[in-house]
């Protein structure tokens, strides 16, 4: 009986954290875009097998077994990925609930998603229900330039936080030289002399070494940085002007680590010296105006021009209540020069291998997870929608608390809270 | 909407103070009297005068005409600013530029109801930030005209995205901001020079939120109210209350001046004057108000003191009370898809635009961004789709209604611009494609019958003073 008890719990554990996603799935007759915007596949079987991707193949047959799903007529890549949004940490910023992405800690550098993630968030079946299955989430503000550990989520089922420490995130534009210390000068000295004494086998080390016998006291910050100081993760740097992103340059060089430019307005100048470097880039490619004296350089040609220059890039949405808008601004790119494979790249594989997760997510291949969907035509094009959405293999209900509204006014009801 | 027609004649009067107080003053006998004094109701006037034009035909070019019809193959002609005639196909006048618009499409140029370019300028600095007067919760005295900076370089950026007029509007922390301005998207060197000729002002006002905020939280707090949605509505009546008040003793003053008396005119109240001109119907009120509520209780008070609203603005939950709206005959000046950044804004759908249409009410897509603002065909489109989805049929000639012809009702100058038609402003874009494509550009736009932006000619794109001589000068936007 004890047997059957623990055997019978775990049987139901197994259904509820895998759930729907241990169906089997076929996509057919669709378009298959395999490897971000490229890798088309025309009336391609796309097998879903445990959550996972189990093969792309023209014409294949639909196992025994399968739920078969029509694409006919339509375009299938992987779930898109939103670079930079605060998913998870904020519903109503302004004016209602607490605003997790920003904090008034002294020390920013140590902050995890983890802490502050809501899975309930109503944002995230808004952003998903339009194809945008994974986000890079983290933090936007802090009292210093350091803004803790950037995570890559997905937008569905249990475990969103797929990746916790992605980056660390930490601002040098001219707004975070005004309040940290009134100077770029001031900025990064203080940022240098940070990473001067985080380098591994430092005075500081040695000390340690000296007293075996004193416990290490836990530092959340220096935790971060050394994931940094080791090449675990990147330093994602937000910065804009050109001069200050050839800092970065020789930031890079002078720690040999790995570096990332966020925002970037005017990385499209450097864009060589970048690529030379194998810096990429994430930004929202739809800024154009002199927004500030550190973004003069604004264009939306800028995408372009770096993916031709053979910068990686990736994409950010205007804002994270309408990260769902970075397939948008993957058209936008398009519009102003950028090939329309590197731009679905933006959006899929390039922020998966940015921010070190594409091992499991980010192309169609075998064995990574089945983000997958379905759309109606172009996925780019502003008319076009996701008609089916699969996240690690779950086939999502195109519902959110916005298209619940709707139908509760679709017909302008008296009292519509009780009509539904 | 009946308040506007059935004035009454005490409200009507200020139309027409000059002219009856000469005529009538001359007949009466008795005391001495003064000059009678009047008031400039223009004091700003526009400067503007039309860039130079050349008669322009463009041929096989599938139109748009802002009231609902489409012409596939089409042709239209602009001659001296106007617009000369649209068909199927025209003739080119002697000396006339002929554009072959294959595969291309025309429409109206796009009108933005809601914008704070100029006032809220690139490049965003301390010293750019002109477009909230807060100090006081109601500043009808606060004109954004003088706010506005005509060498933000956002107005180019508008331009290429097919922008020919647009309302600035100052910012939603006052319960009165104070009066708008309708422009000509043109270069100008004083703000005059962009001023729609004949557009009437706006004033604009605030519901919910921003007001009891800035007000009731703030650094005035707690000194000035409002700090509650029914502290708002208490200002507003009492501003309404207040310029009643000033109206009658202008009024009082004109009867007895046409009574023979020497009287002396009231003190001029700038800001009572700014609402007396909206109770007069001169002056057009654009409410910034995102919950349906809010709108509701401002259509009473609307009714209350006999103005027109002649649209909200924002209005994330017209779709809640559109056959309401459209019973009040007042307009909605929309976003897409911006929600939830406060809790006014957390029940934002996607298909208020399409809802508000199908109900029959006046809907409009707006920008409220100087982002947006470029690709307001972009938000339209969106909205389109997103009707469509949930089987709101509606066709992409129909649609362009919230980008021309309603945007320019709501402003008052639909007389003038907002559709193809002869005899109208040549306000006028030339999209490489399909406007509903993401992949779609302005290729051309006009104002007034002239190139005010040339995708393929980099004379015909202006460069801001600002940008002269600074990184990114020139260069593709």
């Amino acid at each position: 009986m004890r047997t059957f008890k623990s055997l019978m719990g775990a049987s139901l554990v197994a259904l509820m954290t895998a759930g729907a996603s241990a169906e089997d799935i076929a996509i057919t007759g669709g378009t298959a875009f395999t490897d971000g915007g490229s890798g088309k596949v025309e009336n391609a079987t796309v097998l879903i097998h445990d959550g996972k991707i189990q093969s792309v193949t023209a014409g294949g047959a639909v196992p025994a077994g399968y739920r078969a799903v029509d694409a006919s007529g339509k375009w299938v890549t992987v779930g898109f990925m939103v670079s930079g949004s605060n998913l998870g940490l904020m519903d109503v910023p302004l004016s209602g609930n607490l605003n997790d992405a920003r904090t008034d800690a002294k020390n920013g550098m140590g902050l995890e998603v983890k802490y502050a993630f809501n899975p309930a968030s109503t944002l995230i079946p808004v952003t998903r229900i339009e194809g945008v299955t994974r986000a890079v989430t983290g933090f936007s503000g802090s009292k210093d330039m350091w803004r803790g550990q950037s995570a890559v989520v997905a937008l569905a089922g249990d475990d969103m936080i797929v990746a916790d420490h992605v980056a660390l995130s930490i601002d040098m534009d001219e707004g975070a030289a005004k309040s940290n210390g009134g100077s770029r000068a001031a900025l990064w000295d203080s940022v240098i002399t940070t990473l001067e004494g985080a380098r591994p086998n430092g005075d500081d080390d040695k000390k340690d070494d000296d007293k075996k016998d004193k416990k290490p006291k836990y530092d959340s910050g220096k935790a971060a940085l050394e994931r940094v100081m080791t090449g675990e993760v990147p330093l994602l740097v937000e910065v804009e002007r050109k001069a200050d992103i050839l800092n970065v340059i020789e930031l890079k060089k002078r720690f040999g680590i790995n570096v990332v430019i966020t925002s970037g307005a005017e990385a499209w100048m450097v864009a060589d010296e970048l690529a030379a470097a194998g810096i990429p880039v994430v930004m929202d490619p739809s800024r154009n105006l002199p927004e500030d004296f550190d973004t003069l350089g604004n264009t939306s040609a800028a995408a372009g021009r770096l993916h031709a220059a053979g910068v990686k890039v990736a994409f950010m949405a205007p804002d994270t209540h309408n990260s769902r808008l970075v397939v948008q601004n993957a058209g936008i790119a398009v519009a102003m020069g950028m090939p329309w494979d590197a731009a679905v790249d933006a959006i899929s594989k390039n922020p998966a291998e940015i921010f070190g997760v594409a091992g499991s997510y980010g192309t169609m291949t075998a064995g990574k997870d089945a983000d997958v969907v379905i759309w109606n035509g172009d996925p780019l094009e502003l008319m076009t929608s996701a008609d089916a959405v699969f996240i690690r293999g779950e086939q999502i209900a195109l519902e959110s608390r916005q298209t619940k509204l709707r139908d509760r006014y679709m017909d302008l009801p008296r009292s519509p809270a009780y009509n539904k | 909407m009946k308040n506007a027609l059935t004035r009454p004649a005490w409200l009507r009067s200020g139309l027409a103070i000059t002219a009856m107080g000469l005529a009538l003053a001359a007949c009466q006998p008795g005391e001495e009297q003064g000059e009678f004094v009047e008031i400039n109701k223009d004091p700003f006037p526009s400067s503007y005068t039309p860039l130079a034009s050349i008669p322009t035909l463009i041929t096989n070019v599938t139109i748009l005409d802002g009231k609902g019809g489409r012409i596939d193959g089409g042709s239209i002609l602009m001659e001296g600013g106007d617009i000369k005639a649209v068909g199927q196909t025209l003739e080119a006048p002697e000396g006339a530029e002929v554009i072959d618009g294959t595969g291309r499409w025309v429409t109206p140029g796009i009108i933005d109801t809601h914008s704070h370019l100029g006032v809220y300028p690139s490049p965003g600095v301390r010293s750019h930030s002109d477009g909230n007067e807060v100090g006081e919760p109601v500043t009808a005295d606060a004109w954004v005209e003088h706010s506005n900076w005509p060498q933000d370089p956002g107005f180019v950026r508008a331009a290429a995205g097919g922008i020919t007029a647009l309302q600035l509007l100052p910012g939603s922390a006052n319960l009165v901001g104070g009066r708008s301005v309708t422009l000509k998207n043109v270069p100008g060197r004083v703000a005059q020079d962009m001023k729609f000729p004949g557009a009437p002002y706006g004033m604009k006002m605030a519901c919910g939120e921003n007001p009891k905020r800035v007000y009731g939280e703030g650094k005035n707090s707690p000194e000035f109210r409002p700090h509650t949605r029914m502290g708002n509505v208490a200002g507003y009546r009492a501003a309404w209350a207040e310029a009643q008040d000033y109206q009658r003793a202008w009024d009082k003053y004109e009867r007895d001046y046409k009574a023979g008396k020497d009287v002396l005119p009231p003190k001029r109240d700038l800001n009572l004057e700014t609402l007396a001109g909206v109770l007069n119907g001169e002056i057009l009120v654009h409410m910034h108000c995102y919950r349906a509520d809010d709108m509701g209780t401002m259509l009473d008070v609307m009714k209350e003191f006999n103005y027109k609203i002649s649209s909200f603005h924002h209005a994330v939950e017209s779709y809640k009370i559109a056959d309401k709206l459209k019973e009040d005959g007042v307009c909605s000046s929309m976003w897409a898809d911006w929600w939830g950044f406060k809790m006014e804004a957390y029940d934002g759908i996607r298909e208020n635009i399409p809802m508000v249409h199908k109900a029959g009410a006046c809907a409009i897509v707006h920008s409220d961004s100087d982002s947006g603002i470029q690709r307001l065909n972009q938000e339209a489109a969106k909205a389109l789709a997103d009707g469509r989805r949930v089987g709101i049929d509606i066709s992409k000639a129909e649609a362009w209604q919230w980008l021309s012809l309603n945007p320019a009702k709501s402003l008052g100058i639909d007389d003038k611009t907002g559709t193809l038609e002869a005899g109208k402003d040549a306000d006028v874009v030339l999209w490489s494609g399909d406007p509903f494509s993401v992949y779609t550009k302005a290729d051309m736009t006009f104002v007034d019958g002239a190139v005010t932006f040339d995708r393929h000619d980099p004379s015909r794109q202006p460069v801001m003073d600002f940008e002269l001589g600074q990184p990114g000068e020139g260069d593709v936007k």
